[in-house]
């Protein structure tokens, strides 16, 4: 079971990954959209590790999701704030008040996350979006949580050849072309976040 | 900062309630203007309330969730909000906050072209139409040809 404090440790270390891959995330947003992934996300979680440090340590795991999530939206200014935003938050109302989940319920609470950010940006798999990392993500979570993390990194790597359908890099066409999506990317890292604080938490 | 409200004709202080507008925008100067020119144009009578939401909380280009909210209050008369969107993140930045319910009630994303639609939508919502004709209107929009 998972306590309010493993989504604390993931949020965390999000936190941390985004800082450490700002750059290359604003580097991989320059050619195919406005050069402030980085920045943005870097701001956005910045706000998440103070929101959650000044949030009471009892809140159950749905509402440590729903706080990050909120402080998401308000923060990041980019279209990445509402759509990781209501990724978190969706999954945080789906794992609703109880002090701990099972893993099967934070894949079926992570699925419906998913399916709400497909619901807001209306893309589908293969547009070049952060849906190229977090579907095959979470459908690998079923085997564990690093192979989640593995598929959503080969899933942002497989955006390179696609030709952007959403967002400021459509405009792009052809040329969108070549480039790997910041936004599947930085899905990734979360996902890659999540593995590493479960291998953490496996081995204590 | 909070949205400015847009004229002396804002507040119509007989008649039944108006639809609210809001403008977002990824400029404060593109929301502001698109407003002061709608409200231009539906000028002659009472106007609907309208307010500008450009921009980030710091003053760059964004969307602040926080001046569409008080945007959103600023222009509620309890007769519907209509909110008019430019690009990604504006748009998206309004459905989420749709999706999760921190709209004034009767709030909705009018699907129309961001400068023709504002007046659309605020000359319609002057009329004192309901909510679903402002949207209605806003989205015609779309269907006037230019070439």
């Amino acid at each position: 079971m998972r306590d309010a404090e493993f989504f604390r440790r993931w949020m965390a270390a999000a936190a941390t990954a985004v800082e450490r891959e700002a750059d290359r995330l604003t580097e991989l947003d320059s050619p195919i959209g406005d050069a402030d992934h980085g920045s943005n996300l870097l701001r956005g979680f910045t706000a998440v590790r103070a929101a959650l440090e000044a949030e009471p340590t009892d809140a159950a795991p749905g509402a440590v999701l729903q706080l990050a999530g909120r402080t998401l939206i308000s923060t990041v200014g980019g279209a990445s704030g509402p759509l990781y935003g209501t990724l978190l938050r969706r999954t945080g109302k789906a794992l609703g008040e109880s002090p701990e989940v099972s893993d099967e319920e934070l894949r079926a609470a992570l699925s419906e996350g998913v399916g709400a950010v497909a619901q807001l940006g209306g893309a589908a798999p293969g547009d070049k979006t952060m849906l190229d990392a977090l579907l095959p993500g979470v459908a690998a979570l079923a085997t564990s949580y690093r192979a989640a993390g593995v598929a959503a990194e080969n899933g942002a790597l497989a955006t390179v050849p696609m030709r952007a359908r959403k967002g400021r890099a459509s405009y792009l066409g052809e040329r969108s072309v070549g480039h790997q999506d910041p936004g599947a990317t930085s899905s990734a890292l979360l996902l890659g976040a999540l593995a590493d604080v479960a291998e953490q938490a496996g081995a204590r | 900062m909070t949205a400015e409200r847009q004229g002396p004709g804002s507040a119509p202080d007989a008649g039944p309630a108006l639809v609210g507008i809001v403008l977002v925008s990824h400029s404060a100067r593109v929301a502001e203007a698109v407003a002061e020119l709608a409200h231009e144009l539906a000028a002659g009578g009472p106007v609907a309330p309208v307010a500008a939401a450009g921009g980030t909380a710091l003053g760059g280009l964004g969307t602040s969730t926080e001046r569409i909210v008080a945007a959103a209050r600023e222009v509620d008369r309890g007769a519907g909000v209509g909110l008019l969107a430019d690009l990604g993140s504006s748009v998206l930045t309004v459905k989420a906050l749709l999706m999760e319910d921190e709209l004034p009630p009767g709030s909705a994303l009018l699907d129309a072209p961001f400068v023709e639609g504002a007046v659309a939508a605020v000359v319609t919502a002057s009329t004192g139409a309901p909510l679903a004709a402002v949207a209605a209107a806003a989205a015609d929009a779309y269907t006037y040809r230019k070439a």
